[in-house]
């Protein structure tokens, strides 16, 4: 009898949702104590298959049906004057772009910044979710966090989902007792301390201006056009990045929103500079071999309004 | 005893072999629309429900008064947005037991539908979801998500089936993307405005026509869910239903 039970019952559901309740009465997939509680997984024999089948989320399906927002340029660099967060604003479902105004850094508390690249939703819950886990640290601890620990507490969580599906590629910045510092954690478990990332589809792109650019002794505004031109550089070459460009500067006091920019009239502003350079140069007197030399009457006739060149 | 149960299943024979793969999902079409104005906001839904080339019914309501001044609407496959809809009507249902009668603000009830969805990440459910109401200052809010619960709040938003339609219109009659000042040689941009609910209702009615003329699975008729300080109204429009 217990044999035809057993054949007849439904096969064990692949994580008891009450595995981890340690309290009953909480909200969402929180359990009273604040801890995620299990979640909701498909009875098969191989949960992570049946996810790649359905959704783009670990990228290799492109026909999936569920449409997971993806695609991004994001970066952060340390300098003498703190830390420069730059990211691009645009999310795309297949070629369908979803949306052009993607706030893809999570303010996780006044000095802590996170970026978002991969999945939207992965990065935006987990990192709402290590912004709680810093407060109780600070409760706890009658301390801030330090930026180490912090990201170690998200490498931590998404390496318990690794093989599971979840896609984040983020970095963790922040000013802390040791200064400021930024931590490159994504789903795969890597954490890297560095100075200079970018993150994303347009990550390449971004690279090419920050590496040509980048020096420690930067100044502010130097270092925050940095910041702005590396993103327009992604968003124009990359199709999956684009639409606004959000900067941020992270200080000993905290971190400051610096401006949502359209990415596309800034890089014709950056392309008008870059004539009017010219013009000026070929105008200097006796500047010998004229910086951009053959025909220096030529970029003035090229000063128009939209140019649709590319 | 013996654990084997007589049946005849095993005997039969096909033509076809049966496919065993789990397959929980499918496609009911249909599209919807939230526009947020200055003191309003609404939420549009055709009433057209599909699988494949069928019609199942010309009017099955997509978007719903779900309490305290929010409307909410789960597009795609309809079984999941259905029991998403119902897990949030029950939680907030026990809310109120709960907090004494307290009214949800769309703020809250926007983040707990996050938790929703992303309870859900490791077996989606398959809706593009949508809410709408009044914020704490009485602003016109609407919130979108995508199946796993990455959200934002936004002006407007099409989701379903025509959102690659009608989401170019709303860019360029809403937020007035790619509209100049005439006579300013491209170089002015046209000042952004709040819409009166007059001038939404007639865009939302030109939204879904259009769609029904270009996308199959839009059409029969048009449910609009208007939200006021004065509470939740609906109209019906009819759509075309070839």
């Amino acid at each position: 009898m217990e044999a035809l039970v057993q054949r007849l019952a439904p096969p064990p559901a692949h994580v008891d949702p009450d595995e981890y309740d340690l309290g009953a009465d909480g909200e969402g997939n929180l359990n009273a104590l604040g801890v995620v509680r299990g979640m909701q997984v498909p009875r098969v024999p191989d949960p992570a298959a049946f996810l790649s089948t359905y959704t783009n989320s670990m990228s290799q399906n492109p026909q999936a049906k569920i449409k997971l927002e993806h695609g991004t340029t994001t970066l952060a660099f340390r300098f003498r004057g703190g830390i420069i967060v730059s990211v691009d604003s645009r999310a795309t479902a297949g070629s369908y772009i979803a949306s052009g105004t993607v706030k893809k850094v999570i303010e996780i508390n006044k000095y802590l910044l996170g970026t978002m690249a991969g999945g939207a939703a992965d990065c935006q819950y987990w990192e709402t979710y290590l912004g709680m886990r810093c407060r109780m640290h600070e409760l706890r601890n009658k301390e801030r966090i330090s930026v180490a620990a912090a990201s170690k507490l998200l490498a931590n969580i998404v390496y318990e989902y690794k093989g599971q599906g979840l896609s984040m590629g983020t970095m963790i910045c922040g000013w802390d007792k040791t200064g400021p510092a930024i931590f490159y954690v994504d789903s795969e478990g890597t954490r890297l301390k560095g100075d200079v990332f970018a993150v994303g589809s347009g990550a390449t792109f971004a690279y090419g201006v920050l590496d040509q650019g980048y020096s420690w002794d930067l100044s502010d505004e130097d270092a925050q056009e940095l910041g702005r031109r590396a993103i327009v550089a992604a968003g124009h070459r990359d199709a999956y990045s684009g639409n606004t460009n959000n900067l941020f500067h992270v200080r000993e006091d905290g971190w400051e929103f610096l401006g949502n920019k359209d990415i596309s009239e800034l890089w014709y502003k950056y392309e008008q500079e870059k004539r009017d350079a010219r013009v000026a140069a070929a105008a200097q007197p006796g500047s010998g071999e004229g910086a951009q030399g053959e025909n220096p009457a030529r970029p003035t006739t090229e000063v128009q309004s939209v140019p649709m060149e590319e | 005893m013996n654990a084997t149960v007589a049946s005849e299943y095993s005997a039969e024979r096909h033509s076809v072999p049966i496919e065993h793969r789990f397959n929980p999902y499918s496609d009911n079409g249909g599209t919807v629309l939230g526009i947020a104005g200055e003191d309003f906001a609404v939420l549009a839904g055709d009433t057209r429900q599909v699988v494949g080339y069928s019609i199942n019914t010309r009017y099955e309501p997509r978007v719903f008064d779900v309490g305290d001044n929010i409307v909410m609407t789960a597009n795609g496959f309809d079984a999941d947005g259905a029991a998403l809809i119902d897990r949030f009507r029950n939680s907030l249902k026990w809310y109120k037991f709960d907090h004494n009668g307290k009214r949800l603000s769309i703020l809250s009830a926007a983040r707990y539908i996050q938790h929703l969805l992303y309870g859900k990440r490791f077996f989606p459910y398959y809706v593009s979801t949508l809410i709408a109401g009044l914020d704490d200052e009485g602003r016109g809010a609407v919130y979108s998500y995508d199946p796993v619960g990455s959200y934002e709040r936004e002006q407007c938003r099409a989701g379903g089936a025509a959102a690659s339609l009608i989401m170019p219109f709303l860019d360029n009659q809403v937020n007035f993307k790619n509209q100049y000042v005439p006579g300013s040689d491209g170089k002015k941009k046209k000042e952004l405005r709040y819409l009166s609910l007059e001038e939404v209702i007639q865009l939302v009615r030109d939204a879904f026509t259009s769609a029904t003329e270009r996308h199959i699975y839009v059409g029969d008729g048009l449910e609009i869910l208007i939200v006021t300080k004065e509470g939740v109204r609906t109209e019906y429009f009819p759509l075309k239903r070839d």
